[in-house]
């Protein structure tokens, strides 16, 4: 039987030296959508996914995956961690990283086989960087360095890819790269998480939403959670001052003017 | 810098050893800072990551408080009448190591130090050659390894245990000091030429070969230590690398500009 959720957060807390980050999450993420995990700055998501991935102790709760434990279902799950994660001056070509994608826990000793090295290149060609392919990855820009984290991620054939922000500091060709990916995978049947800070860009490519301010504040079918309140509830003083703006433009005639001057 | 860390902390790992077998060259001593150097590792990461300390601070509180506990061990339990002293164990003598032969049965199989690195020597290519992958997964992308569920401190332990392994066996020839020297100036002179991890293996090996036998020649010629000249050589040539890939990137640009204006 084909389990229904992707991925289910029951009652999940995680804390940081006894101060919460993540606070009682519960939910149940479809399968087969492009999900976007949104939220501002220090709201938990990345904490979130390295939960999901149980990369951190959990305080509280449980995540699983496919209706199973993590740990049985490993194989069928990609995780793209942050650019940022890994040093980028470290001797290896762009084919070398990708190859990564193909080893797997048990089989370290044993060589890749042609297959393993074939869809390899083809994940390579998939973001667009085979002529790049044996060029180290510090010569790479960091859209280049983005795609090969998710040329990586795709070498490794998974059902449920998990992004920690894949379009932070990368230019528009590979934004448009990724996002054109993203709809190909969707169309096979894969999964895709994504955790992003901004709200203004490419969320209309999200099918369903999840919005994280240390609680979970909504999540849905894109359409319905992003209302006002919900965005209000998300990011709070942030979102504040221009939503007090439009309603004094809204509810005084322009240009507004202040009380002492109309007595006049 | 860990290698560093484990090429001191050993020592108290090698005198606890020596005073339980009385023996300078017995496998407990390999034992005995294999365990310590394994231990440092454990200390500097329990202090890196659940103490949340720097990891220079926790790198330079391990290795001087189990070096400086070894200075103290050997002072306070060898006396004067051993082997075991600590210019020996911070220098080394590779001058005179061919003076200890291995003769069986009228027979020259080798040297002491050689026989005694071999089987070493073996366990390290054979570790490095099989697993690779495990190694380069856990240099690059710790996390990422993580995810995959693979268990990436046993792949430490395995790592970190032959790094001492290796050091305490240098400890005769090239000592404490200066295998610190050995362990880095290949490979990060071949770090300059290459950008490939297999290559730079190979490389660092070439690398490393034609060091030492540059500052044994010079040694020779001069009169003075040979582990000693061979680092300062290894120093040379990384320099000279650098200076010359330095140039040719100059020398090309100028090229390219010329043709630019051609």
């Amino acid at each position: 039987m084909k389990p229904k959720h992707s991925i289910e957060v029951h009652n999940l807390s995680v804390a940081y030296n006894r101060i919460p980050v993540l606070w009682d999450i519960d939910f149940e993420l479809p399968q087969g959508q492009i999900i976007g995990i949104v939220g501002p700055n220090g709201s938990g998501k990345s904490t979130l996914l390295k939960a999901i991935m149980g990369l951190i102790p959990l305080s509280s709760g449980f995540a699983k995956i496919y209706d199973k434990e993590l740990n049985n279902v490993r194989d069928k799950i990609a995780y793209v961690p942050q650019r940022e994660s890994v040093d980028w001056n470290f001797p290896a070509t762009v084919e070398d990283v990708v190859r990564m994608g193909r080893y797997k826990k048990g089989k370290l000793f044993s060589r890749l086989s042609g297959i393993d090295k074939q869809l390899a290149d083809e994940a390579i060609e998939k973001v667009r960087l085979t002529p790049y392919k044996d060029r180290q990855i510090s010569q790479l820009s960091g859209g280049q360095q983005q795609r090969v984290f998710l040329a990586r991620a795709l070498a490794q054939g998974a059902d449920l890819y998990i992004m920690d922000e894949p379009f932070v500091g990368v230019d528009v060709a590979t934004e448009k790269t990724i996002l054109d990916l993203l709809i190909t995978m969707k169309n096979e049947g894969k999964t895709v998480v994504i955790v992003h800070h901004d709200l203004q860009t490419v969320s209309d490519s999200f099918d369903y939403i999840v919005l994280l301010n240390t609680r979970l504040i909504a999540h849905g079918p894109t359409r319905e959670v992003l209302t006002e309140e919900n965005l209000q509830a998300t990011y709070g003083g942030q979102l504040n001052l221009l939503v007090k703006m439009q309603h004094l433009i809204k509810n005084t005639d322009f240009p507004i003017r202040e009380k002492g001057f109309e007595d006049k | 810098m860990v290698g560093d860390a484990i090429s001191h902390s050993v020592l108290p790992g090698i005198v606890i050893a020596y005073l339980f077998s009385s023996q300078f060259d017995s496998i407990f001593i390999m034992i005995g800072a294999g365990i310590f150097g394994v231990f440092t590792t454990v200390i500097i990461d329990f202090f890196h990551k659940k103490l949340k300390l720097q990891e220079d601070a926790s790198i330079g509180i391990t290795f001087t408080w189990l070096f400086a506990v070894g200075v103290i061990l050997i002072a306070l339990f060898t006396g004067s009448a051993t082997d075991l002293d600590q210019e020996c164990v911070l220098f080394g003598e590779l001058g005179t190591s061919f003076l200890d032969k291995i003769i069986i049965g009228g027979r020259l199989y080798g040297t002491r130090s050689m026989l005694m690195i071999l089987p070493v020597f073996l366990v390290i290519v054979l570790f490095v050659f099989s697993g690779f992958k495990g190694l380069q997964l856990l240099a690059f992308h710790e996390e990422y390894a993580l995810s995959k569920g693979i268990n990436t401190r046993i792949w430490q332990l395995g790592f970190m245990s032959l790094v001492s392994i290796t050091t305490v066996m240098s400890f005769e020839s090239v000592g404490a000091i200066l295998v610190v020297g050995l362990l880095v100036l290949p490979p990060a002179t071949a770090y300059l030429l290459v950008g490939k991890l297999t290559k730079m293996l190979w490389f660092s090996c070439v690398i490393a070969t034609f060091d030492c036998l540059l500052g044994y020649l010079f040694s020779i010629y001069f009169d003075v230590s040979v582990s000693s000249m061979i680092i300062v050589f290894a120093g040379i040539i990384f320099v000279l690398v650098f200076l010359g890939l330095k140039a040719q990137k100059k020398w090309k640009n100028n090229f390219s500009e010329q043709s630019v204006f051609e």
